[in-house]
């Protein structure tokens, strides 16, 4: 007797829903029984369509009897996070503002799943508008992870993450902006896949930041993540940024072993990068968190003196003149701390900043793929430690633009007011959290005249010293590895009050979408939790385009290792 | 002391395309609110622009038609202000990269006015305020192309920044570019103006203009302003930085908002459109399309013979030469065509109230009319009257109309001579007034000899037999 079609590979059921022996509507019954009982206890999705998911299931059904070829994906449940539009389905970014927006259209990635046969699942919770790494920033609740529920899923695609984890959709897609696929999937001790940007279609994708996000999928197995990845990827002239060449053979290369590959190990993700932020982080960066810091933020208008000593800081942190309207978007502005602080809680807590464990099992793969046959060569990203102060500069600055349309003009949320600006005012100020809020008032900022070329064009270059950085890697190795996180997951709740704290969930991945590569997680080891073991995840970046290296040196590792075959207990049976 | 007005003009002009700049919505005017419209340009979350190429050979192709260099790279930049109808919360424009600069325009004065830069950009939607309380937006408008054009401070006056835009306008319009129509909103134009001592270096404080309905209002607007500004300057005050708003009816301009109240735009390149490098072969392939300007086509006509009425007519817009040149050759005579091109057709154009294009009748048919006339079978007024017969049934020939009418003109010499001389034989008292000199009497006998014929003699034969038989007792 085969095993429970959950634990299943998602290519085996679609192959036997396209022979005939097994109903569409079987596995949509089978999953969505997996999903009553167990999403209450993890909520990786914010509402479930059941009658819609039989519909589609019937509709596979009805399309084998009537003698059609069904596709790669005939007949399997796809999570699709609330970041992607499914049309007539509401789609909401996990965000208050867009409660009840019905999209007009199909997400391009969506489209392409459909006309593979899957089932589509929508709405796994997300952190709102992809902004967080623990699922936390949701105006829906917080997912949990499934092998503590107590703990979170990482973010921002935790439900995405969640629910391929604890196999209530064989396989998700996710959108990875600075790590949101990556960090979730080695939380969940699953596979997860940010393509090369470029790859995948955007179009129907909800921006956070333009120029970095990208769509992948969540899967148990490298097979399920190449097939879905080869189905969603491609050219799309509705997307001027999707790249021309056809979509990669991930499947073949997967067969390909490892042998005489070079493997890149960067110095700056093993060595305890701690001395380095505490020593060099750009000073820039910590000025605008100490400009912005105001115990009131966003709860009352500042007093004059407030504003006057708000003002008076930043003529002396920029010896220049204050422009106008710059100062009332820094009033409203942010209750965080300095980083030096949050990195000795971080260190007071054990936790900084990779955690032994995961250095432990990273230094395993590592010896397991040389065992394997590949080469290790130890190379330099020697910008890799800017990436951080970067990435919240380059993505804060497009969310801030991105996130503009949400006005309660022409759709979701609206606060009336007395007049056009208080309307506006009011449906951003109550419709946005405030992790939200934050980043638009950074990205305000660091666009705003006077500052742009200390801030955005800074961060521009530097994203040009990366690149370098990367071509001059990728001359030396094929593939780098590295850790996908630097801790496992931790408890709901331990970071909301340390925005920068969470911010260094992406300490090893946002490097990779700021120029733009392919990278992987895929389980590696497990660390032990108080209350059982906690997921570690292996990241593998390839040069742009060559997510086949990616699948030749991880699918090597997977025939060897057992991890990504691990269940979490409670959502084994 | 005498002051010396500088003024910019800032023209934005709407591209004549099928489609809108980023997405396959119909660009066209007058259609009902809300109905040419799509995620796209209604800025729903999750969609991306796609660059119109339609609007950039366009663009492109205006740049050669006003003598701009095109640049070689070029990206779109992120304008933001919050607005109702602006979709998205900003606008796609060009910011430190247009794709022109360069080039300019002679004025009649021959001042040449240098332009500064042109750039594409989308076009905001429409918001509709006389609907009782509330603000309803028309986004049928939101993301229709569009050119601006940044002039240099080389105008000094009003009637140079009249002629400019006068001159600006026929380029484009020539070029195939844009309609240019200020009513339908596919030309709008904002200037600003300062004011210096004459002799000293430098410029003075200025201000910007909005709200310019007509090239009559800005001159209007300009004429107000200088005077405006000089009067502060002489009374001992100073010009504020600012943008201000003309007011035709009461003709003055007003404050709208201050130098102080200036929008941050927070500029950055587009993320969603990678920048473009326009290859010399895409210049060089549109600028053998370049269809010729109005500067070259009045030279032409010129040439050929054309009257200054005529050549300002056939020069109006590209319709009516090409209507003109169509039936120049049609009937193989460049004056005539111009005659009847400026005379019945341009008539018959202005009753119907159409362009050229949309005439009811063709060329060819004219110059079948055309031919009847020189050919001497109908008169000048029998053509016209086989032309009016023609557009109210253009299934028929002029030559059938000819005969229908009775019209055909009597060009026997025998005939035309028996009936002269039986007019000057019954007109014996004016026949002696001519021969003692009065030459005016002549007038009355060619009158009577065509009423005699039934208005139906050709004049040229019946004036030569008048003036041989007269000479001739």
């Amino acid at each position: 007797m085969s095993a429970p079609l959950h634990l299943r590979k998602a290519v085996e059921i679609a192959a036997e829903v396209r022979e005939g022996k097994l109903l569409a509507r079987d596995v949509a019954e089978h999953f969505l029984d997996r999903l009553r009982r167990y999403n209450p206890q993890i909520f990786a999705f914010v509402e479930i369509h059941e009658s819609d998911l039989r519909a589609q299931a019937d509709a596979v059904d009805a399309a084998r009897r009537a003698g059609a070829t069904l596709g790669r994906l005939a007949g399997v449940p796809v999570g699709v996070k609330d970041v992607l539009c499914v049309r007539g389905m509401e789609t909401t970014c996990g965000s208050k503002i867009l409660r009840g927006y019905r999209p007009p259209y199909d997400a391009t990635a969506v489209e392409r799943l459909r006309a593979a046969g899957a089932l589509l699942v929508p709405r796994a919770n997300m952190d709102e508008f992809a902004m967080g790494s623990s699922t936390e920033h949701s105006s829906f609740g917080p997912t949990r992870n499934p092998w503590d529920t107590a703990r979170v899923p990482g973010g921002s695609s935790g439900g995405s993450a969640a629910a391929v984890a604890a196999r209530l959709t064989p396989v998700s897609l996710g959108t990875d902006t600075g790590g949101s696929i990556r960090q979730p999937a080695a939380l969940c001790g699953i596979t997860g896949l940010k393509p090369t940007y470029g790859r995948v279609s955007r179009y129907g994708l909800i921006a956070f930041a333009s120029s970095l996000d990208q769509i992948g999928p969540f899967a148990t197995c490298l097979e399920d993540a190449a097939t879905v990845t080869e189905v969603i990827a491609g050219n799309d002239p509705r997307d001027g940024t999707t790249v021309a060449a056809a979509a990669p053979n991930l499947t073949d290369a997967l067969r390909q072993g490892v042998k005489g590959l070079r493997i890149g190990v960067p110095r700056e993700w093993t060595d305890d990068p701690s001395e380095w932020y505490l020593t060099t982080y750009p000073k820039e960066l910590q000025r605008i968190y100490q400009l912005v810091r105001s115990p009131g933020y966003l709860q009352r208008q500042p007093s004059r003196l407030e504003r006057l000593q708000i003002e008076d800081q930043i003529r002396q942190a920029n010896g220049g003149e204050i422009i106008d309207g710059i100062p009332n978007e820094i009033y409203a502005s942010m209750r965080t701390q300095t980083l030096d602080v949050a990195i000795e809680q971080a260190r007071s807590q054990g936790r900084f900043f990779m955690d032994v464990d995961t250095r432990d099992a990273i230094t395993e793969a590592l010896a397991q793929l040389e065992k394997l046959g590949a080469e290790l060569v130890s190379i330099d990203l020697p910008n890799a430690p800017l990436a951080i102060p970067t990435y919240y500069l380059v993505a804060t600055a497009e969310a801030s633009s991105n996130l503009a349309r949400f006005d309660g003009v022409r759709f979701g949320f609206r606060a009336e007011g007395r007049n056009l600006e208080e309307m506006y005012g009011r449906t951003r100020d109550q419709g946005f959290g405030e992790e939200v809020k934050r980043r638009i008032l950074l990205g305000t900022f660091v666009l705003s005249a006077g500052y742009s070329d200390a801030y955005y064009k800074k961060a521009l270059q530097v994203r040009t010293l990366l690149k370098q950085d990367f071509e001059r890697a990728f001359e030396k190795c094929d593939v780098i590895a590295g850790p996908a996180s630097p801790f496992p997951a931790f408890e709901i709740g331990s970071k909301m009050d340390d925005p920068l704290a969470m911010y260094l969930c992406d300490l090893f991945t946002a490097a990779i979408n700021l120029v733009g590569l392919p990278g992987i997680s895929i389980p590696c080891g497990f660390a032990q939790g108080p209350k059982g073991p906690l997921p570690l995840g292996l990241q593998l970046v390839a040069p742009a385009l060559r997510e086949d290296s990616i699948f030749a040196a991880a699918g090597a590792f997977e025939r060897a290792t057992q991890w990504h075959q691990q269940v979490p207990k409670a959502f084994a049976s | 002391m005498e002051f010396r007005p500088t003024i910019g003009l800032e023209t934005h002009v709407q591209l004549a395309t099928a489609t809108k700049l980023f997405c396959g919505c119909a660009n066209r005017f007058g259609d009902a609110p809300n109905t040419l419209v799509c995620p796209v340009c209604t800025g729903q979350p999750g969609v991306l622009p796609v660059l119109n190429r339609q609007a950039l050979e366009l663009g492109i192709r205006a740049a050669l038609a006003l003598d701009a260099e095109l640049a070689p790279f070029t990206k779109f930049d992120r304008k933001h202000y919050f607005y109702p109808d602006l979709p998205k919360g900003f606008q796609i424009s060009q910011f430190d990269l247009p794709f022109a600069h360069g080039g300019g325009i002679r004025l009649d004065d021959g001042t040449f006015v240098r332009l500064r830069r042109i750039h594409l950009e989308e076009d905001a939607g429409k918001g509709i305020h006389d609907r009782g309380d509330s603000t309803l937006v028309d986004l049928n408008r939101a993301g229709v192309p569009l050119l601006e054009i940044v002039t240099e401070p080389d105008v000094h006056s009003s009637e140079q920044a009249y002629d400019y835009l006068t001159k600006l306008k026929e380029r484009l319009r020539f070029a195939g570019i844009s309609e240019c129509d200020m009513e339908k909103g596919s030309l709008r134009c904002d200037v600003n103006v300062s004011i210096h001592p004459v002799g000293q270096d430098g410029f003075g404080t200025r201000c910007e203009i909005k709200n310019l309905n007509s090239f009559a209002m800005v001159r209007r607007a300009l004429e107000y302003e200088i005077a405006r500004q000089t009067q502060l300057l002489e009374s001992g005050g100073r010009v504020v930085q600012e943008t201000r708003t003309w007011r035709d009816a009461e003709g003055r301009t007003e404050t709208m908002r201050s130098k102080e109240e200036a929008q941050d735009y927070r500029y950055f390149p587009e993320p969603d459109l990678p920048p473009l490098t326009i290859d010399a072969q895409l210049i060089a392939a549109i600028r053998t399309q370049l269809p010729e300007s109005a500067d070259t086509r009045r030279a032409r006509y010129q040439a050929m013979g054309l009257n200054s009425e005529e050549l300002q007519t056939l020069t109006l817009d590209r319709a009516s030469g090409d209507w003109f040149e169509s039936l120049a050759k049609a009937c193989g005579e460049a004056k005539a065509a111009a005659v009847w091109t400026c005379g019945e057709v341009n008539r018959l154009r202005n009753e119907r109230n159409c362009s050229f294009s949309d005439l009811p009748i063709t060329p060819a048919q004219v110059a079948s009319v055309i031919a009847l006339a020189k050919s001497g079978r109908a008169s000048v007024s029998a053509a016209r009257q086989v032309f009016n017969a023609l557009v109210a049934s253009p299934s028929k020939t002029a030559d059938s109309l000819l005969n229908e009418l009775g019209l055909e003109q009597v060009s026997d010499t025998g005939a035309i001579e028996a009936a002269v001389a039986e007019v000057l034989a019954a007109n014996e008292k004016a026949v002696a007034e001519y021969r003692a000199g009065k030459e005016k009497a002549a007038g009355s006998l060619m009158g009577q000899v065509m009423k005699k014929m039934g208005g139906r003699a050709n004049p040229a034969i019946v004036q030569e037999a008048l003036k041989r038989l007269l000479a001739g007792g």
